[in-house]
């Protein structure tokens, strides 16, 4: 099982509290673990990736054992410990600064 | 007795506010999607139980709501409890897929360069006259899409961008369908305004455009005051009854039409500046009319720190100050293009709420006002339903 913490508004919007666990096929990426989270969740789609382009919206960022992983292709493998359920992996809506 | 229900949008969440038909001692409730973006929100007219929101955040995105029992819960469409278990199985997650039609085209970027459609939120959410499942939103960057289905699914009226639509360029404010007015009489005819694009008129329902500029005049926004594009219409009104009849309230200036948006005509009269941004018609009288007049574009507060409304009974030209109960000192709230309505009770009643987060009510057509909250976050938007 893959953990994935969502940010406060996605919660609210998925209506869910604390971690979401998802089933993800191998070999485990940032695509499969976000395909997994709007099937499951499909009032999520659009909100972290574009409807149309799967692009990463601008101030969402996906972190695993202390990486930023936002900048990476979404194919990228996430670390073993995320694999494992021992890291979560975290979807954050990025700082406003002010 | 009726009841009133009015709808706040916030810059940080939506409220309820209810009261009998005295309008007197006011439930609030809220905040409903706190500390998102709540752009509108509006019931429908058919069903006033079937009410849509716009709720949009620079983060997450664009969602849309909509409640089926007068906003005491709320589902994104296609995903209320009943619907999940419908033929469709799982929802599909469109009801916020917003996709410009076609070829996305281009228009004029701030450097003067094409720049391509780039959809960022809702403004607006305009339910049909008659069927509480079509509704129509106004989107920035700006376009007109139509739902059938309730909220689930979206399509682009993607003619409205046929109009011109290259010459198209935002202003600071971005470039958005702000107002969608239907005719109430005719149900191929539909009116938009767009902030620096202008004034657009269908009569087939939405697969041809044209622009209805004639008689507005820019001279300090437009290298040509007479251009058919690119004016900054902040607010369009009509009266069900007299839906040939519209007024405007422009960046400068205060006008109304008498044929549909043919010919426009100037009747900010003695007004004490004709900058501003809502404008709206007494629910009884279709010759009088509301604005609240603000300092200029580059003084977004009332004159001399006094609000007010002022009020035309002669359809334009001839206007009042309506200043009862409303500070008249030391005020330096904006009241935006969508946070004025009316009600169709007997006196008509009026509201508007403020940048400064009161919402402000009227029993009496605007001869007094009382603050029904004072607090709220800027207010975006404010609507209002008579419930029987």
């Amino acid at each position: 099982m893959i953990r994935v913490v969502l940010p406060f508004h996605l919660r609210n919007l998925a209506r869910v509290e604390g971690e979401v666990e998802l089933e993800v096929a191998a070999p485990v990426t940032v695509r499969g673990v976000l395909d997994a989270l709007e099937a499951r969740y499909p009032v999520l789609r659009g909100t972290v990736r574009d409807h149309g382009t799967l692009q990463r919206r601008p101030f969402v960022r996906f972190f695993a054992c202390k990486e930023d992983l936002s900048l990476e292709p979404p194919e990228i493998r996430l670390p073993e410990d995320v694999v494992s359920g021992a890291e979560p992996f975290l979807i954050v809506g990025a700082m406003a600064g002010g | 007795m009726s009841r009133v229900r009015v709808l706040v949008g916030t810059k940080k969440g939506a409220f309820i506010l209810t009261v009998d038909g005295q309008r007197k001692n006011w439930d609030i409730s809220g905040p409903h999607f706190a500390g998102w973006e709540m752009y509108h929100l509006k019931g429908s007219p058919v069903d006033p139980n079937r009410i849509y929101a716009s709720q949009t955040s620079g983060w997450f995105g664009q969602i849309i709501q909509r409640s089926d029992d007068g906003g005491k819960t709320w589902n994104t469409p296609g995903s209320s409890p009943g619907e999940l278990k419908g033929p469709e199985g799982m929802p599909r997650g469109e009801s916020n897929k917003f996709v410009y039609d076609g070829e996305i085209g281009k228009h004029l970027w701030y450097d003067g360069t094409p720049h391509p459609w780039e959809f960022k939120r809702i403004w607006h959410i305009e339910p049909s006259t008659t069927d509480p499942d079509t509704a129509y939103a106004g989107a920035e960057d700006a376009a007109i899409f139509k739902t059938t289905d309730g909220g689930k699914t979206w399509k682009e009226l993607s003619g409205l961008r046929s109009a011109k639509s290259r010459l198209w360029q935002p202003g600071a404010g971005g470039m958005a369908v702000h107002t969608i007015l239907l005719d109430p009489k005719n149900e191929k005819r539909i009116y938009v305004a767009i902030s620096a694009g202008g004034c657009f008129r269908t009569d087939d329902g939405g697969k041809t455009w044209k622009p209805i500029t004639k008689g507005l005049k820019s001279p300090y926004e437009l290298p040509d005051p007479d251009a058919e594009v690119g004016h900054c219409v902040h607010r369009i009104a009509l009266h069900p009854s007299r839906p040939d009849v519209l007024f405007m309230q422009k960046h400068w200036d205060v006008l109304r039409t008498d044929n549909a948006g043919d010919q426009w005509n100037e009747v900010s009269g003695n007004l004490p500046t004709d900058f501003g941004f809502p404008i709206d018609v007494h629910a009884h009288e279709p010759e009088t009319i509301y604005v609240v007049p603000i300092t200029s574009d580059s003084l977004h507060y009332p004159p001399e720190g006094k609000l007010r409304v002022y009020r035309s009974k002669t359809g334009g030209g001839e206007w009042e100050a309506l200043t009862k109960g409303l500070p008249q000192k030391d005020c330096y709230v904006n009241v935006l293009r969508d946070a004025m309505c009316v009600d169709s009770l007997e006196p008509c009643g009026i509201y508007f709420g403020t940048t400064g987060g009161q919402v402000y009510g009227s029993a009496d057509s605007g001869n007094s006002w009382n603050a029904i909250v004072r607090d709220l976050p800027a207010v975006y938007s404010v609507e209002v339903q008579v419930l029987p």
